[in-house]
Formats: C-alpha cells, sequence, structure tokens
C-alpha cells in the first residue's frame, strides 16, 4: 500500500494541547503556521478536533489534573496516530519535575514517539519533531480490517 | 451510438471524473489561499493525499447508523450530478441536492456532541436562507426558457444571464453559503478553528469524514455547473466559438476564494436576513421585471 502510505506521509494532520504550559511552547508552535514557516506546504493542518487528528503535539508536564484529560484527547485519536512532545517540560518535565503535582514528562500517560527538547524549542526544531513524526507514521501498519467502536473512555481518577 | 448506451456513459464519465475535478479545484483553492495570505501554500494534489488518507484511518464509529447517513449524502449528490448531466428537470436536481444536505445533517443529529448537533442546526437554518433563492432561479428559468428542463437552457437562443441579472448575482451570494465559504462558514469551516470545533463534521472520522469531503466535491462540480447554465450559449469570437459559462464558472469560483480570504464571519441571523433581502428581493424585482416586460 504505497499509496496509502505515501498520502499518509503528506497530510498529518495536528491537534495541539496545552497540558501545563507556560505557553512559550504553545506561541512557538503556532507560529509554525504562520506566512514565516508555513507548514501547510507539508500538507498539515491544525485541526483542533482529535477525531480528525494523526499527530497530537503536547507542550507542558504531565499532573494528576490533566493526566485524565490528556488520555482522553489521545485515545479518541484514530489509529495510526503519533505523539510529539514539545519543549523539555512535556519530555521530561522540566522545571517543575519535582513539584508534589507533577507526574513528570507525558509519557508518564502515553506513549511518545518524537521527542523535542528546548526551553522553548524554536519553531524550526518542531516542524524537524512533526517531520520525524511523520516518518513514525509511515512506519505503522494501516489497520484498515480493525472496525473498532469507539472505547468508552475511562474517566478514573488518576494515581 | 445508442442512446441508452450514450447515456450510461454520461453516467459513468460524470461519476468518475468530477471527482477529480473536484479534488483539483479544492486544490486551486488552497493554493490560492495560501498565497492571499502570504504563504506557499500545499502541493495541488493535497486534497487527495488528504482523503487517501482518511480511507485508511482506523474506522471509529460514534454510532451504527452515521455511515448510512454520510452515504446516503453521498449517494443524492451524485444522483443530481448525474441528472445535471443528463440534462434533466432542473426542479428535481434542486430538491435531490436538498435532500443530500439532509441526510448529512441527520447524520449530524444522530450524535450526541453538542458541536455536531448546533453545526446541523446552523446548517439547516442555512438552508432555510438559501434554498427560496434556488427555487425562484428555477423558477426564472422556466419563465424564459418554458420548461425545468435543461434541454430546453441549451435549446434557448441567447444568454439566460441577460435577462436574469440580478438572479444570477443571488446565486453567486447563495453559493458562498452552499460553499460553507466565509463569511457564511457557519456549520463547518475549512479550518477547525471555530466556536464549534468543525462544527458539522465535528464527530465523523476517518472513512466517513473521506466520503463527506467526496460528496462536496461532487456539490461543488454541480454548483458551477449550474452557474454555466446561465451563459449556456457560446460565444463566437473571430469566427472561435467559445464556451464561456466554463470560464464564469471558474471566475465564479476565484471570486467565493476571494470572497473566502478578505470577510470575517457574519452572525447566522445577519446571514438569514440578507440573503432574504438581497438575495431574495434581487431574484423577485427580476422575476416581476420578466413579467411585465415579457407580459407572460
Amino acid at each position: 500500500m504505497s499509496i496509502m502510505r505515501n498520502s499518509r506521509i503528506k497530510s498529518p494532520w495536528i491537534v495541539h494541547f496545552d497540558c501545563n504550559s507556560c505557553n512559550g511552547c504553545d506561541i512557538e508552535t503556532l507560529a509554525c503556521l504562520t506566512p514565516m514557516y508555513d507548514v501547510e506546504r507539508f500538507g498539515i493542518i491544525n485541526v483542533g478536533n482529535p477525531k480528525h487528528a494523526d499527530i497530537l503535539l503536547v507542550t507542558g508536564s504531565a499532573n494528576y489534573r490533566n493526566a485524565r484529560v490528556l488520555r482522553n484527547i489521545y485515545n479518541q485519536m484514530p489509529e495510526p496516530k503519533a505523539v510529539v512532545a514539545i519543549g523539555v517540560c512535556a519530555c521530561t518535565g522540566g522545571i517543575f519535575r519535582e513539584c508534589y503535582n507533577v507526574l513528570g514528562g507525558i509519557d508518564q500517560v502515553i506513549p511518545v514517539d518524537v521527542y523535542v527538547p528546548g526551553c522553548s524549542p524554536k519553531p524550526e526544531a518542531i516542524i524537524d519533531g512533526v517531520v520525524l513524526a511523520l516518518e513514525v507514521l509511515g512506519k505503522k501498519e494501516h489497520p484498515v480490517a480493525t472496525e473498532t467502536e469507539h472505547e468508552e473512555v475511562e474517566h478514573t481518577q488518576y494515581a | 451510438m445508442q442512446p441508452f448506451l450514450q447515456q450510461l456513459c454520461i453516467i459513468l464519465a460524470v461519476v468518475l471524473v468530477a471527482p477529480l475535478i473536484g479534488g483539483l479545484l479544492n486544490g486551486v483553492d488552497r493554493i490560492l489561499t495560501a498565497r492571499l495570505q502570504g504563504r506557499y501554500g500545499p502541493p495541488l494534489l493535497q486534497p487527495f493525499y488528504d482523503v487517501i488518507k482518511l480511507i485508511g484511518k482506523e474506522r471509529i464509529t460514534v454510532n451504527s447508523t452515521q455511515m448510512l447517513y454520510v452515504i446516503t449524502s453521498l449517494f443524492f449528490a451524485v444522483l443530481s450530478l448525474v441528472m445535471f448531466a443528463l440534462r434533466q428537470d432542473l426542479l428535481m436536481i434542486v430538491f435531490v441536492l436538498a435532500f443530500s444536505h439532509i441526510a448529512l445533517i441527520i447524520g449530524a443529529m444522530s450524535v450526541r456532541s453538542p458541536y455536531s448537533k448546533i453545526g446541523a442546526q446552523r446548517e439547516i437554518i442555512q438552508m432555510m436562507a438559501y434554498e427560496p433563492v434556488i427555487v425562484l432561479m428555477v423558477v426564472g428559468i422556466y419563465l424564459i426558457t418554458g420548461s425545468f428542463m435543461i434541454d430546453s437552457v441549451y435549446a434557448h437562443p441567447s444568454q439566460l444571464a441577460l435577462r436574469l441579472p440580478l438572479v444570477f448575482l443571488a446565486f453567486l451570494y447563495v453559493l458562498t453559503i452552499k460553499l460553507r465559504k466565509s463569511p457564511f462558514d457557519l456549520s463547518t469551516s475549512h479550518h477547525g478553528h471555530q466556536e464549534l470545533i468543525k462544527g458539522l463534521t465535528t464527530e465523523f472520522s476517518g472513512l466517513q469524514l473521506a466520503v463527506i469531503e467526496l460528496t462536496h466535491w461532487y456539490e461543488l462540480v454541480l454548483l458551477l455547473g449550474m452557474i454555466t447554465l446561465f451563459f449556456a450559449q457560446p460565444v463566437v469570437v473571430y469566427g472561435i466559438p467559445i464556451w464561456i459559462g466554463g470560464l464564469v464558472a471558474l471566475g465564479a469560483f476565484v471570486f467565493e476564494i476571494i470572497i473566502d480570504n478578505i470577510c470575517a464571519r457574519t452572525s447566522l441571523a445577519w446571514m438569514l436576513k440578507m440573503t432574504w433581502l438581497a438575495g431574495l428581493g434581487a431574484a423577485v424585482t427580476n422575476i416581476i421585471w420578466l413579467y411585465l416586460a415579457t407580459g407572460r
């Protein structure tokens, strides 16, 4: 299925979730959409709807409150999907790592494919991370055969 | 060729070629939009990549009937385009196309997401706004040609636009609503950053979204085809007959893209008022003028 693989790489739709970020990484992420960087030339659209998205961009560290929301968004995305952790907070927890309420990086909650370090990473680095995620997407099995009913998202309190 | 075989060929050609044209036009739309915003924009074939990708996504269904509505919507859109290509009854085509929209609305209503439901309700109000104008367009064409059949439009010796200028303008106005372009992208917008996320299409994903996109392509071709009806006769320039209908339709499409990029969204109430005042007003004025001028 090379056409399918090709199309998947050329049409990554993105949903961006701000976990606990100081908005530094968010601003840099949205800067990618501006005429300066124009990620739409790679077919990237910021869809804002997890059900339409292929790549989840997460900024900020995971804590006890947002872990549930993050997992909910991740579960709503249809396969194949990739997750990019943007900024050092999303990668490891950053300077908030030792806080009593912080779990650490978002990989404590959902599987992460690409880590983009930096505080905050430049838009070039973010685009680089998304392109790396595209390679991950291209390698994933395409799950056409599986017809799954939408799983009930668990609302259990984390920890 | 026998008429039946000929018709079969037309049907096959429409079903296969229309989505290609619609997809390419969508690609042009996205590039032009990007250029108007000072960006480079995606490749021309981007809409095709998107749809193929969507077909390959995991099939998440919110409920078991969702897919049925989406396919019904596609079926009626294709049917109306086929009827158009076979030069059938224009009034019936308008009604069949309305069925296509209604199927999508019911599909969006069948889920429990408030975003989807509000999007569907807005789509209903949009239909309320534009349907009377489109029906009046058909009435205007009937008054001139004496028949609802598209055949008679082509048989008519002069351009319809010369006698239906205001109806043509009203149709252009309504086209913005039908294509869900700004300022009337109330039920769902191309970019998902509106207050309703994606409105009407929020709860459709994967294959369903691909089918909806395909429906839009067929519909786009049909609507541009309706524009060509106003300029059905070729114009002879230096002995070369030029079919200006196609050119006008392409011009209207570019015009819609520019309008899309220079307008901010209006409110629902403003859209309804303006469409009924300006759109219906223009169409009715034109039809009254036809009565007075021709004595029909």
